[in-house]
C-alpha cells in the first residue's frame, strides 16, 4: 500500500510544492497528470525516496521513508521500488543482462537467472540479453528499462513520462505493457505524465494543477 | 555482477584512456623497479667481493682502475709491481695479511689468476671436485667457468695472452684442471686460479726460451741461489691487504703512495666515489620515473573526471537500484586502484624482462648473471606509492560521486 500525507517540498522559498494526499492499494494503478513545472518529477522523486520532503510522509507497505537512514532507504528503494525513467538509460559498460544482474546485486538479492529470463521473455527482448543495452532500438530500450524496473519484484513501479515521445500506436502499446507487467509482478503502478492520451487507459487519475499543488485536495477519481 | 567486475568493465569500456594510464604506470614502475634490482645486484656483488680486503696495492695509475681490476677483475691491470717490495710492505706491523695476485692471461675470456691458497680461503671457496692447485700449471676453476666451458678435472687447455678472447696463445704451456670450486657468488666463480709460478713461468719462457729450466736442471747446486735472485725481480700485478687495526687505514695508504713506487687504493673509498658518480645518473632516472608515475596519476584523474561527467547519470541510476553512497564511491576508487595495480604488475614484468636482457649482456661481458625473482622491500614501497597516487587521483571524483544529487541528476538528463 502506498500512502502520502501532506507532502511539502521546497527547492527555494519561491518554488514550493504542496501535493494532495492519496492512497493506493495492492494491485491498484494510478495516473498522475499535470502540466510541466507543476512538480510531477518532484512528486515522483518523493515517492521513490530520492528526495526528502520538507514535511509530510510517504509510506510504502507500512514503511515510513522519513524513518529510514539514507543507506537503508537506498536498500529499501532497490528492493521495493522499480522506476521507469522518461528516457531509458543504462550502465553503458555493461550488457543488458549484466545491467539486470547489477540491479539484483545492488538490491542485495541473489543472482536469479530464472527471474531474469522470465522478465526478458515476457518483454520480448530475450534475444538481446548479451547486447549492450544502449545500442538497442528505441522500443527495445524502453522494454529493457521496464525489465530493469521489474527485475527485483518491486511492490511499486513508478513511471516518469513513459510515453511522451511516442506516437499514438506506441503510446498505447507501452502503457498496456506497463499495466500488464505490473499486473504480472503484482505491483502497484504509478504513471506520472502530462500525456492526456493516457487518461483513456487509466481509470484512477490524479490531476495536479496550480490549485491543488498549493492547497491539499482529496483524490480525484 | 558485483562492484569489482563493474569497475573492471568500466576500465575496459574506456580502452584508450585506460591504456594511456597503464603505459605510463608500466614505464614509471618498470624503470624504478629495474634500477632497484640492478642497484641491489651491484651492491651485493661489490660487497661480496670486497670480503676482507682493506687495501689494494699495485702499479701507479688510476686507483679506481686498480680496484676494478684487482678486486672485481673487470678492468685492465695498471701494470706490475715488484714482489719484493710488496712483500716488504706485507710485513709491516699494521698489516695482518696479504694475498699476491698475478694476472694478464685468459682462457675463453675467463681470467687466469696466479695467487696462493689464501685467495680462495678469503672467499670461503672449497673445491667440490678435485683439489687445489699444487704444481705449476695446475689450475682450479671457478664454478661458473667450469659450468660454462664444460671442463672437468683432468682436462687441459692453453691460455691466451691478454684478457680478451683471441689473444696470442701460450701453446707450449698447457694448463691442467685439477679441481673445481663450488659457487661462492663472488668474482671467484668466474676465475681460473693457479700458482704464481705458473704465470711467471709462462712469461719468463716467452722472453728467455727454455733457459731458466735448463739452467736449473744443469746446475742443481745453484738452484737455490738462482731462485733467490729471481725472487728479487719477480713481479706481481697487485696485492690484496688486510689491516691489523684501523690505524692502518690512516697511515698506510699515504705511506705507500708517497714513499714507494707502488700505489695503494682503499676499495671502500673508491667504491663510494664510484657510486657517487653513478648516483647522479641513478637519481636523475629515479626522478624521471617518479615524474612518469605522477603523470600516470594525472592521466588517471583526467580520465576518471571526464568519464564521471558522462557517468553521473549512471551513478544516480545505480543509487535508484539500491546502491548506497559508499558503493558508488567504491566503484570510482576501485577503478583507480585496479588500474594502478595492473600497471604495477605490468611494470614488474617490464623490469624483469629488462633485467633478463641486461643479464644476457652482463653474462657475455662480465660472466655475471642477474636474476630478478626476488621481490625487494623497496618494491613494496613502490606499490604503496603507486596505490597512493591512484587513490589521490580518484579522490576528487570520488567525493563528487559521494555527494551526487540523484534527483537533480536524473531530472536534468
Amino acid at each position: 500500500m502506498l500512502k502520502t500525507k501532506s507532502l511539502h517540498f521546497a527547492y527555494n522559498p519561491h518554488q514550493k510544492f504542496h501535493f494532495p494526499d492519496f492512497e493506493l492499494r495492492h494491485k491498484e494503478n494510478m495516473l498522475i497528470l499535470g502540466e510541466s513545472g507543476i512538480g510531477k518529477t518532484t512528486l515522483l522523486h518523493l515517492l521513490a525516496g530520492l528526495l526528502a520532503p520538507a514535511s509530510g510522509t510517504v509510506q510504502l507497505d507500512g514503511t515510513d521513508f522519513s524513518g529510514l537512514s539514507s543507506g537503508k532507504l537506498d536498500r529499501f528503494r532497490g528492493n521495493h521500488i522499480g522506476i521507469v525513467f522518461q528516457r531509458p538509460r543504462f550502465i553503458q559498460a555493461l550488457t543488458l543482462e549484466e545491467n539486470l544482474y547489477l540491479a539484483q546485486y545492488l538490491a542485495n538479492k541473489k543472482r536469479d537467472d530464472n527471474r531474469l529470463s522470465e522478465v526478458l521473455k515476457r518483454l520480448g527482448i530475450a534475444r538481446h540479453r548479451k547486447a549492450r543495452a544502449h545500442r538497442l532500438s528505441q522500443g527495445e530500450q524502453q522494454r529493457a528499462a521496464i525489465a530493469l524496473a521489474l527485475i527485483n519484484h518491486p511492490s511499486l513501479i513508478l513511471a516518469d513520462e513513459p510515453t511522451s515521445s511516442l506516437d499514438d500506436k506506441n503510446c498505447s502499446a507501452v502503457s498496456e505493457l506497463l499495466l500488464e507487467q505490473a499486473e504480472a509482478t503484482a505491483a502497484m503502478l504509478v504513471v506520472i505524465t502530462h500525456d492526456q492520451r493516457l487518461k483513456e487507459i487509466f481509470h484512477n487519475t490524479l490531476e495536479l494543477s496550480g490549485y491543488n499543488t498549493h492547497a491539499p485536495l482529496q483524490q480525484a477519481s | 555482477m558485483d562492484i569489482f567486475r563493474l569497475s573492471l568493465k568500466n576500465i575496459i569500456a574506456r580502452p584508450l584512456s585506460s591504456v594511456l594510464s597503464l603505459v605510463l604506470l608500466t614505464v614509471g614502475v618498470g624503470i624504478i623497479s629495474l634500477l632497484l634490482q640492478v642497484n641491489q645486484h651491484v651492491r651485493r656483488q661489490m660487497d661480496n667481493n670486497l670480503n676482507g680486503i682493506d687495501m689494494v696495492i699495485g702499479a701507479k695509475g688510476s686507483p679506481l682502475q686498480l680496484i676494478l681490476s684487482a678486486v672485481y677483475h673487470v678492468d685492465m691491470p695498471t701494470g706490475n709491481i715488484s714482489l719484493a717490495e710488496a712483500e716488504k710492505l706485507r710485513h709491516h706491523p699494521l698489516i695482518a695479511s696479504g694475498i699476491p695476485l698475478s694476472y694478464g692471461d685468459s682462457f675463453e675470456g675467463y681470467r687466469i689468476v696466479g695467487t696462493n691458497h689464501d685467495y680462495p680461503k678469503n672467499y670461503k671457496a672449497k673445491p667440490v671436485s678435485g683439489i687445489l692447485w699444487k704444481q705449476p700449471f695446475d689450475v682450479t676453476l671457478g664454478a661458473a667457468v667450469a659450468a660454462k666451458l664444460q671442463l672437468k678435472p683432468g682436462d687441459t687447455f692453453t691460455g691466451t695472452h691478454g684478457l680478451g678472447e683471441g689473444g696470442e696463445g701460450h701453446d707450449e704451456h698447457p694448463y691442467r684442471v685439477v679441481g673445481i670450486f663450488g659457487y661462492t657468488h663472488s668474482v671467484l666463480d668466474n676465475l681460473i686460479l693457479t700458482s704464481l709460478e705458473s704465470v711467471w713461468e709462462v712469461h719468463d719462457h716467452e722472453g728467455e726460451g727454455h733457459h731458466a729450466h735448463e739452467d736449473g736442471a744443469l746446475h742443481p747446486e745453484h738452484a737455490g741461489e738462482h731462485q733467490e735472485e729471481e725472487e728479487a725481480d719477480r713481479e706481481i700485478t697487485a696485492m690484496l691487504l688486510t689491516f691489523r687495526n684501523p690505524l692502518g687505514m690512516v697511515q698506510l695508504p699515504r705511506l705507500v703512495n708517497e714513499r714507494t713506487s707502488m700505489q695503494a687504493a682503499v676499495p671502500a673509498y673508491e667504491l663510494n666515489r664510484l657510486f657517487g658518480l653513478m648516483g647522479v645518473g641513478i637519481d636523475t632516472l629515479n626522478a624521471i620515473a617518479m615524474a612518469i608515475i605522477a603523470i600516470a596519476g594525472l592521466s588517471m584523474f583526467i580520465s576518471l573526471w571526464n568519464s564521471l561527467k558522462d557517468r553521473k547519470y549512471e551513478m544516480a541510476l545505480m543509487r535508484t537500484y539500491g546502491a548506497s553512497r559508499w558503493q558508488v564511491v567504491w566503484v570510482v576508487l576501485q577503478e583507480a586502484v585496479l588500474l594502478t595495480w595492473i600497471g604495477f604488475i605490468c611494470g614488474l614484468i617490464f623490469s624483469r624482462a629488462g633485467l633478463s636482457i641486461l643479464s644476457s649482456y652482463t653474462q657475455t661481458s662480465y660472466h655475471y648473471e642477474l636474476s630478478g625473482w626476488q621481490f625487494l622491500p623497496e618494491e613494496w614501497m613502490l606499490l604503496l606509492i603507486a596505490t597512493g597516487i591512484g587513490l589521490v587521483a580518484a579522490f576528487i571524483p570520488a567525493i563528487q560521486t559521494f555527494y551526487i544529487n540523484i534527483s537533480k541528476t536524473l531530472a536534468d538528463a
